[in-house]
C-alpha cells in the first residue's frame, strides 16, 4: 500500500464500496472502522436489521484486518499461534480461531481460511502485524497485510444465497458453511465464503478493490426481484449479539492494549473455552491456559437476556435484586426478532459459580428525566437466535 | 533576636517557590518570597529582549504541570490559559519526514507510512508506557517515603508504594525494572524498527541529561516526558498563552491575592541560622530578614554550597551536595522572526508546523550528537526541539512576525577554554545552520536571536552548571534519593529550613509539585491544615 505524505488531508480513508455507499445512504451517519469511513445506518436500523433477519443485507467489509500467511511452514506457524486445533483444516474451509499472549490472555480472535495448501488468510478485528511477525520466529513463513488491497463484502440473510445467485456468482449451492472457494461474478474473479457475523444464512465476498464496484454493481442490479439492503455497523450490532458473537476490544479488552492489571480476559473468561484444545500441542499461552482450566472459574462472559423493555445500556450486574455487584453488562441490544433485551455481561463467579438470582441495574430516560430500573436477568448458555435455515446445504431458495 | 518578619520565607520565585509560597499563604502564613533577579519566574519565564516580541527563554512547553495545583491555586482566573499542541515531527535527510499527528487515524497511516509494523507495535507501545505513567503519576503529589524509617507515615507511604507494585503482575514488574534501567533505544527497539520512528520517540529522553540515547536510564526520561497532559490527554503539551513567564505570573497573582510579599532584586547570600534553628536570610545588600521557616528554590548544590554556612551542614550532606549530578548539557535560542519560515518538504497547510520539529532523523546521529558533548564540545549536529509558537499566540510577536523557539542537546558547560561570546554565537550558528538545511528561508527571517549555552543558563537563572532540571534525572537521584538519601521529604539539616526546587522529588519540569510536596510538610511541621491537593484518582 503506497501512502502519500498528503494522506493527513483526508483523516478517514475510503473503501472501494465508498461512493456506492455514498449514494445510497439518506442518514448519512458514518463511523470510523479502522481508518476507514464507513456507515453506522446507511437508511434507516430497523430496515437493515430485518434485511439481515428476512432478506438480504449488504456491508462493506474492507476495512476488518486481513493478513496473508504463506509459506512451507504456514501450518506449523498457525497451529502454534492460535489455541484451537487445526487439525481439520484443509483447503477450501474456514475456522473461527482466538490467540493468547504466554499469559494465556486473548490478543484477538478471527477468521482463518486456508485458500490452498499452503495459503491462507487471517481475519481479524484489531491490528495484528507486530505480534504475528513477533511469533513467526524460526518459522519459513511470509506474512503480508492484505487489509488494503483486498475489498470485502458480506451479504447476509434468508434470501442471500438467492440473491447471489441471481447475480451471476455460481456454485455457491454447494457451498457449506465455513467453506471458501474460487468464484467469479459476471466474468469477475472473486473468493466467496460462506461466513458472516450475522448468525443467519450469508457469505462473505473477497476481491479486487479494482472490481468492487462492479461487483457491487452486479449485486444491487437483483433490486427489483429481491430486495436487498446495505446496512452499516449498527444492524449488525445487533444481530451479532443475537448470534452471541463476542467482539474483541469491545466486549473485553485485547490484552496488547490492556494498561490496567487484570483488566484482559483469557478465552475461558469470554465464553470461547470451546475453541482452546489443550491437546493438540504446544501453543502460544498454553501453559496458563491449562492452569486456568485446573481451577474453579473466576469469571465468564456471559449471554443474559434481561427482564422488560427499557433500554438497558449501561448497566451493573447484582447477585440478587440490592444484592452484591458481580459485574457489568458490556453490550446490549433489543432484539425485534425475539421481542428482548439481550445482553453479554462480564460477571464475576462466587466460589467457581455463576450467581444466582442476577439483576441488572441501569438508568434510563424518559423525557429528559432519568429513572433507576431493577431487571432480573436470565444466563444461556446458547446463542440467543440460531435460525435453521443458516446450515441449510443448499440454502432454500425463494 | 528580635521577633520575626514574616512566618516564612521563600528564597527564589521560580514556579516551585511561588507554588511553595501560595500553598504557605492559603494556610494564613505570611510569607515573603526574595528574588535574585529584577523579574520572577526563574526558568518559568518569558521576556521581552527584542522590541515586540517575547520570548519565553527556558521552559517553552507546558504539560506536566499538575491540575491538581492548577486547580487549587486558582490560575485559571489568574489569567493561566494552556493551549494543546497537536503535533511533533522529525525531517529525514532524504527530503521526507515522520509526523505524530494527534488524530489517531492520521498518526496510525502516518505509521505505516513508514513502517506497517510500528504501526501495529504502537498499540503495544502506547498501552505499556501509559501503564507506566499511571504508576509514576500517583507518587507525583505525594512526599516519598524514607525507607530506613519506622514512622507510621513513611510505613504508610512505603505500603503505598507496594501497593502501587502489587497492582502490576510479575511480569510487569519485571518490565518495569527494565523499564528504569535500560537506555531509551534499547527500549524502543523493542517495539519499533523503523529508524526515524526510533529517533523520533527517543529524542525526549535524552533532553536535560547528560546521558545518550544508548546510555542506561535514559528511558525512564521519556516518561517523564510522557506522563504530563493537557485536559485529560495524557503524553500531550501545551503553550501557556503568553508564554511560560504566564504559568509563574498566574501563580504569583494566586499568590498575592492569598496576601503573599515578592521582592525582586533581592538577592540572598546566607541562610540564617541559630542554635540549628533556621532565623532567617541576609540579603547581599546586607539586609537581614528574620523568619522561622526558610525554604530553599535553588537546586540541591547551591543551596547547600552557597548560600548556607559550611557550619550548618553536616560534612557527609555538603559533600553529597558537591557530588550532586547536575551536569548542564542544554542550551535554547530565541528567535524573532519576520515571517513563518517555511519547509519545503511540509505539503502546504500541514499541521505538523504547529508542534515540534525535529532534525535528527537516526539513533546514529543523536548518539553521535552526545559524543560531542562528552569531549566538551556543542553538538555539531545537534537535537533540537523546534516551535513556533506564535502560530497561534497573538501575544507573543507582532502579526504576521514570528518567534521560535529552539531547544538544543547538547550544549557543553564548558567547552574547551571556556565560553566566550564568540564561541557562544558560533553554537548558535550550528543550529541556525541545521534549521536552516530543511527551511532555505529561514536565515534571512531571523531579525533576533536569544542564544542560551549553560553559562547564561547558570547566571541568568542560577541553575548550577546549566542543568535544566535541578539535577539529573537519572535512578540514582529520584524518588528517596532526590536529591539525596535520608534528606527526600523537603527538610533540610537544620529545623525551620526546607527545599522545594526542581532538585527534589518529583524533579524538573514545570510541574508545581516540589513545591506543593514542600509546603505539605511545612503545613505539618506547623501543624497547620494541609492546603495542598491530593492527586486526582485515575481509577
Ligand atoms: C532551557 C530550558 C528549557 C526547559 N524546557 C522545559 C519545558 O519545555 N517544559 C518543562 O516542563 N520544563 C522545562 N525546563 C525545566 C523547567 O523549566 C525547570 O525544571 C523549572 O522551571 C524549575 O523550576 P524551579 O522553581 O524548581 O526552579 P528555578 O526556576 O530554577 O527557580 C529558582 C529561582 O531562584 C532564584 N535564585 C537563585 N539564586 C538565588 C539567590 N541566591 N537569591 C534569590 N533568588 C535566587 C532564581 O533566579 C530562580 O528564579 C526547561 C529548563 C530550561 C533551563
Amino acid at each position: 500500500m503506497n501512502i502519500a505524505r498528503e494522506h493527513f488531508r483526508q483523516p478517514l480513508g475510503r473503501t472501494p464500496f465508498h461512493e456506492r455507499m455514498v449514494a445510497l445512504t439518506t442518514s448519512e451517519h458514518w463511523a470510523t472502522w479502522n481508518g476507514y469511513k464507513v456507515p453506522r445506518i446507511v437508511d434507516k436500523l430497523s430496515i437493515e436489521y430485518f434485511a439481515v433477519r428476512s432478506g438480504c443485507a449488504v456491508m462493506d467489509l474492507t476495512p476488518m484486518e486481513k493478513y496473508r500467511i504463506e509459506g512451507r511452514d504456514a501450518r506449523a506457524y498457525l497451529d502454534r499461534l492460535v489455541v484451537r486445533d487445526l487439525a481439520k483444516l484443509r483447503p477450501g474451509r474456514v475456522t473461527y480461531v482466538a490467540w493468547c499472549n504466554d499469559e494465556g490472555k486473548l490478543i484477538d480472535d478471527g477468521t482463518l481460511f486456508q485458500l490452498d495448501e499452503s495459503r491462507y488468510r487471517l481475519c481479524s478485528q484489531h491490528h495484528q502485524l507486530d505480534w504475528l511477525l513477533m511469533s513467526a520466529r524460526g518459522f519459513d513463513v511470509g506474512i503480508t497485510v492484505e487489509t488494503h488491497d483486498v475489498a470485502a463484502l458480506a451479504v447476509q440473510g434468508p434470501t442471500s444465497y438467492s440473491v447471489l445467485s441471481e447475480a451471476g456468482i455460481a456454485c455457491l449451492g454447494d457451498l457449506k458453511p465455513f467453506d471458501v472457494t474460487r468464484s467469479d461474478c459476471a466474468g469477475i474473479p472473486l473468493t466467496v465464503s460462506r461466513t458472516g457475523y450475522t448468525g443467519d444464512l450469508g457469505y462473505e465476498l473477497w476481491m479486487e478493490p479494482g472490481d468492487a464496484e462492479a461487483v457491487w454493481d452486479a449485486i444491487f442490479a437483483v433490486r427489483g426481484r429481491y430486495d436487498v439492503h446495505a446496512m452499516g455497523l449498527n444492524a449488525l450490532e445487533m444481530v451479532r449479539i443475537e448470534a452471541g458473537f463476542v467482539m474483541p476490544g469491545f466486549d473485553f479488552n485485547t490484552a496488547e492494549a490492556t494498561v490496567r492489571n487484570d483488566h484482559d480476559r483469557s478465552p475461558y473468561e469470554v465464553g470461547l473455552g470451546w475453541v482452546v484444545n489443550l491437546d493438540k500441542g504446544h501453543f502460544c499461552g498454553r501453559k496458563a491456559l491449562a492452569a486456568e482450566k485446573a481451577r474453579p472459574p473466576r469469571r465468564r462472559l456471559t449471554k443474559l437476556v434481561v427482564d422488560g423493555n427499557r433500554p438497558v445500556g449501561e448497566a451493573f450486574v447484582y447477585a440478587g435484586r440490592n444484592g452484591k455487584q458481580v459485574g457489568e453488562v458490556r453490550c446490549t441490544t433489543w432484539s425485534p426478532i425475539l421481542k428482548a433485551n439481550l445482553a453479554l455481561a462480564d460477571i464475576e463467579f462466587i466460589n467457581g459459580k455463576l450467581p444466582e438470582p442476577l439483576w441488572a441495574r441501569f438508568d434510563y430516560q424518559r423525557e429528559l428525566k432519568w429513572h433507576t430500573a431493577w431487571a432480573e436477568c436470565h444466563a444461556q448458555s446458547k446463542p440467543f437466535y440460531v435460525p435453521a435455515h443458516r446450515s441449510l446445504t443448499p440454502p432454500a431458495r425463494y | 533576636m528580635s521577633g520575626r518578619d514574616y512566618d516564612a520565607i521563600v528564597i527564589g520565585a521560580g514556579h516551585n517557590g511561588l507554588t511553595n509560597a501560595a500553598f504557605l499563604a492559603k494556610a494564613g502564613l505570611r510569607v515573603l518570597v526574595v528574588e535574585k533577579n529584577e523579574y520572577i519566574g526563574g526558568a518559568t519565564v518569558s521576556r521581552e529582549l527584542y522590541d515586540g516580541w517575547k520570548y519565553s527563554n527556558c521552559s517553552y512547553v507546558c504539560s506536566l504541570f499538575r491540575p491538581e495545583i492548577y486547580n487549587a491555586l486558582d490560575l485559571g482566573r489568574h489569567g493561566l490559559k494552556v493551549v494543546p499542541l497537536t503535533a511533533s515531527m522529525t525531517f529525514t535527510q532524504d527530503g521526507d519526514y515522520f509526523g505524530s499527528y494527534s488524530e489517531p487515524n492520521v498518526r496510525r497511516r502516518e505509521l505505516m507510512r513508514h513502517s506497517p509494523r510500528d504501526a501495529d507495535a504502537a498499540v503495544r507501545f502506547d498501552a505499556d508506557v501509559m501503564r507506566w505513567c499511571r504508576l509514576i503519576r500517583g507518587f507525583l503529589l505525594r512526599t516519598p517515603p524514607d525507607p530506613g524509617s519506622l514512622k507510621p507515615r513513611d510505613i504508610f507511604e512505603f505500603a503505598y508504594l507496594l501497593k502501587k507494585f502489587h497492582e502490576l503482575s510479575e511480569t510487569q514488574i519485571c518490565e518495569f525494572i527494565r523499564f528504569f534501567t535500560m537506555s531509551i533505544a534499547e527500549y524502543l527497539e523493542n517495539y519499533f524498527e523503523n529508524e526515524t520512528i526510533l529517533a523520533h520517540y527517543s529524542g525526549g529522553s535524552i533532553i536535560g541529561t547528560g546521558l545518550g540515547v544508548y546510555s542506561p536510564g535514559t528511558a525512564y526520561v521519556l516518561l517523564h516526558h510522557a506522563m504530563g497532559d493537557v485536559d485529560g490527554n495524557v503524553g500531550a503539551w501545551g503553550f501557556a498563552r503568553g508564554g511560560m513567564g504566564a504559568v509563574s505570573g498566574a501563580i504569583a497573582s494566586s499568590f498575592r491575592a492569598l496576601g503573599g510579599e515578592i521582592r525582586t532584586g533581592a538577592d540572598v547570600e546566607q541562610i540564617l541560622v541559630a542554635g540549628r534553628r533556621a532565623t532567617g536570610v541576609r540579603l547581599a545588600s546586607g539586609e537581614e530578614i528574620r523568619s522561622g521557616i526558610v525554604v530553599s528554590n535553588l537546586d540541591a548544590r547551591r543551596t547547600f554550597t552557597r548560600i548556607m554556612d559550611a557550619d550548618d551542614v553536616p560534612p557527609a550532606l555538603l559533600e553529597r551536595a558537591r557530588k550532586f549530578k547536575i551536569r548542564g548539557s542544554s542550551g535554547k535560542l530565541n528567535i524573532a522572526l519576520d515571517g513563518m519560515p517555511t519547509f519545503p518538504a511540509l505539503p502546504g497547510g500541514s499541521p505538523l508546523t504547529l508542534g515540534h520539529m525535529h532534525f535528527t532523523d537516526t539513533l546514529r546521529r543523536l548518539e553521535r550528537a552526545y559524543d560531542d558533548w562528552k569531549d566538551d564540545r556543542w553538538s555539531a549536529d545537534p537535537y533540537c526541539d523546534f516551535l513556533v509558537p506564535s502560530q497561534y499566540d497573538p501575544t507573543l510577536a507582532p502579526p504576521g512576525k514570528h518567534m521560535a523557539t529552539v531547544f538544543v542537546q547538547y550544549c557543553p558547560v564548558e567547552p574547551e577554554g571556556g565560553w566566550t561570546d564568540e564561541k557562544r554565537a558560533a553554537f548558535g550558528q550550528t543550529v541556525i545552520d541545521q534549521v536552516a538545511e530543511y527551511s532555505p528561508d529561514f536565515r534571512d527571517l531571523i531579525l533576533h536571536a536569544e542564544i542560551r549555552t549553560p553559562r547564561e543558563l547558570e547566571d541568568e537563572v542560577g541553575l548550577t552548571e546549566g542543568n535544566i532540571f535541578q539535577g539529573e534525572l537519572t535512578f540514582d537521584q529520584l524518588l528517596f534519593n532526590r536529591p539525596f538519601p535520608g534528606y527526600a521529604q523537603y527538610r533540610g539539616p537544620v529545623r525551620g529550613m526546607y527545599m522545594c526546587g526542581s532538585s527534589t522529588h518529583p524533579g524538573g519540569g514545570v510541574m508545581g509539585a516540589p513545591g506543593a510536596n514542600a509546603a505539605r510538610e511545612i503545613l505539618r511541621d506547623l501543624r497547620r491544615p494541609d492546603t495542598t491537593p491530593a492527586e486526582y484518582p485515575d481509577d
